[in-house]
């Protein structure tokens, strides 16, 4: 297919509910490669529940989610992993006693589908020794390759993260407020990572995230989603001067953002 | 080459390595420092046991998972030598076969309870495996054709692995090397041979998806790793551990019977062994089943011995608090004590004592 390509990942009217709470309501959207998709909203406007949905941590109600046109909607988390889909949690989610390094391992093993080896010593992998160091490296933790993850600082735990989901290598990246909770100084690091991430035009990344400047720096695209449903999906100029947008984002206290 | 036999997983604390080397170099020279059939059989039941309680600790320790029915895989390993070797003959052939039969039957009933029964909650898989090896005992005592029953079964072992062969007429070091020495230290071998394969599944990149689906199984599945399949093969493979396990106690001993493999008191010891041993840790399989067994064994002659000093001495009360009767007592309350001390078990504590 030469021009318009299929988009890498594409919901078709995802809904779910929790009792009577629509969470995520309806909403139908597409990703394509080489886009970094911004996905904002007001606290509770079902973000999150979006991700979940599509990374597959919660079943939909109705609805269903596409990845490169494959029907995802009812595999197990772990199959789309393999699919292609890497995800990064909102509220850190480690392997906490065990050291950075491991936890970046366990991630780039997986990749590397040899979790169901015996008979090799897993310290001794030398490929997958330097890979992982290769992830930690990009996120500034190298140096704290030996620490037990839960000793980190906040941010260290963040960068961890990301690293986690850097680690297995696939071409559908899901970034949950990648900054938030991060000191200022460590920030950048982030930031320059989903740059480089971006340039890469074979990714299709999609990022939750508060900050209208680092919306404006990154963001392809904005879809805003209110209630749980989608209120505007464009280019950024178009979206954010929308009047429903006004109405609904920039009315809850976020407008000192911009 | 020391770090590949152990793969890289080393005892981590002076006082371990000391305590391992002390345990292995005894079972080694077992017939020589403690001649007799007494320490022999002690010194069996340690070895094999290892074995039994490392492959729980891979279930319990290293996965999380609370299963009842690790003695009916033993069972199902002894029984599969004990049937075969009593249908028939005294041959290695037979010994073979019910080895292969009693491995490849544990691993599939493994198998076939994870997959009706490892997706759901930990509680109800236990229950599960309680159901499973309390059917399973039943059926073993209503075969009694096949199984001897409650009876049990009595059978022979090749003639080359009895007292009665003798390789050499004199004897070394006053022991004499007979077919049963032989056996003795096959047994021996082979024991330490399942434990170093189950140090290296631990140590393996199986092994590490393990510890992180025991650390956080969320994440452990974001990333990837079906965990019910992973669940599910650690379960096959500790079901494979005891059935081989098993059919060296079936060996050994010359008799199968539900006392010896299937009775919840093995089970229960075997959870005993872990606990004080440490889970997570398979050297603590090695450690809890010595101490274990030691003490099931002698701290009731040692007693009776401390008694009858203390009542020569006429002491009151003494002595008959410490009569050897009373030995479960005291078993009971060193394991309470050790629990309470070493939460993490014997390993942990000396790991974290790092000396
Ligand atoms: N598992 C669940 N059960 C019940 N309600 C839920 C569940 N998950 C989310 N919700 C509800 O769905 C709504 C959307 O939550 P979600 O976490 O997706 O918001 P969000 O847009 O990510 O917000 P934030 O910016 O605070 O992260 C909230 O009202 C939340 O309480
Ligand atoms: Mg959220």
């Amino acid at each position: 297919m030469t021009g318009q390509e299929h988009p890498v990942l594409r919901t078709d009217g995802l809904t779910v509910r929790f009792g009577g709470h629509v969470a995520v309501n309806n909403v139908t959207a597409e990703f394509h490669r080489g886009t970094l998709t911004a996905i904002v909203g007001p606290n509770g406007a079902g973000k999150t529940t979006f991700f979940n949905l599509i990374s597959g941590q919660l079943k939909a109600t109705e609805g269903r989610a596409f990845l490169n046109e494959e029907d995802i909607t009812s595999m197990p988390v772990s199959e789309r992993t393999h699919k292609g889909l890497a995800r990064a949690f909102q509220l850190t989610n480690l392997f906490s006693n065990l050291t950075v390094r491991e936890n970046v391992r366990l991630a780039v093993q997986s990749r590397a589908g040899i979790g169901l080896n015996i008979f090799m010593m897993a310290d001794r992998h030398r490929e997958l020794n330097e890979k992982a160091d290769h992830f930690l490296a990009r996120v500034g933790l190298y140096d704290q390759a030996e620490v037990i993850a839960s000793t980190l600082p906040h941010g260290g735990q963040r960068k961890l993260e990301v690293a986690l989901m850097l680690a297995l290598e696939h071409d559908v990246l899901m970034f949950d407020e990648p900054t938030a909770g991060m000191s200022v100084d460590e920030v950048p690091v982030i930031l320059d990572l989903i740059h480089e991430i971006k340039a890469d035009k074979n990714k299709t990344v999609l990022m939750v995230e508060h900050k209208m400047d680092v919306i404006h720096s990154l963001a392809d695209r904005i879809i805003v989603l209110h209630n749980g449903f989608l209120v505007a999906d464009g280019e950024p100029k178009e979206v954010m001067s929308s009047p429903i947008v006004q109405e609904a984002y920039l009315g809850t206290g976020v407008a000192d953002h911009v | 080459m020391f770090s590949y036999i152990f793969s890289g997983d080393f005892p981590r604390s002076k006082l371990l390595t000391l305590l391992l080397v002390v345990i292995v170099v005894g079972l080694v020279l077992t017939p020589w420092l403690f001649p007799g059939s007494r320490s022999m059989e002690t010194a069996m039941r340690i070895a094999i046991f290892i074995v039994l309680v490392a492959s729980y600790d891979l279930l319990l320790g290293y996965t999380g998972i609370v299963s009842f029915a690790h003695t009916m895989f033993f069972g199902i390993g002894a029984y599969g030598v004990a049937i075969t070797l009593n249908e028939m003959g005294r041959g290695y052939d037979a010994i073979f076969i019910g080895t292969a039969l009693g491995f490849v039957g544990s691993v599939l009933l493994a198998f076939l309870i994870g997959l009706f029964s490892l997706r759901v909650k930990a509680i109800f898989f236990a229950m599960v495996t309680l159901a499973v090896a309390s059917a399973f005992t039943l059926l073993v005592s209503q075969l009694y054709q096949f199984t001897g029953g409650e009876d049990g079964l009595t059978y022979s072992i090749p003639r080359e692995l009895s007292p009665a062969f003798k390789l050499m007429k004199d004897k070394v070091f006053g022991v004499s090397i007979n077919g049963k020495l032989v056996l003795y230290y096959c047994i021996l071998f082979a024991s330490f041979g399942l434990f170093l394969f189950m140090l290296r599944v631990v140590n393996s990149p199986f092994g590490r998806v393990l510890q992180a689906i025991r650390e956080n199984e969320f994440r452990a599945e974001a990333i990837g790793y079906r965990t019910v399949i992973y669940r599910t093969a650690t379960n096959c493979l500790a079901a494979g551990m005891a059935a081989l396990a098993g059919s060296l106690m079936a060996i050994w001993l010359k008799y199968t019977g539900p006392d010896t493999t299937l009775s919840l008191n093995i089970m229960v010891d075997i959870l005993l062994m872990v606990v004080i041993g440490g889970m997570g840790t398979l050297y603590g399989a090695v450690i809890g089943s010595t101490l274990f067994i030691m003490a099931q064994n002698y701290l009731q002659e040692l007693m009776k011995v401390a008694s009858d000093q203390f009542s020569a001495m006429g002491l009151p009360l003494l002595p008959d608090l410490i009569h050897p009767d009373r030995w479960l007592l005291w078993f009971g309350i060193l394991f309470i004590l050790s629990v309470y001390f070493f939460p993490t078990g014997i390993v942990g504590r000396l790991r974290k004592a790092k000396t």
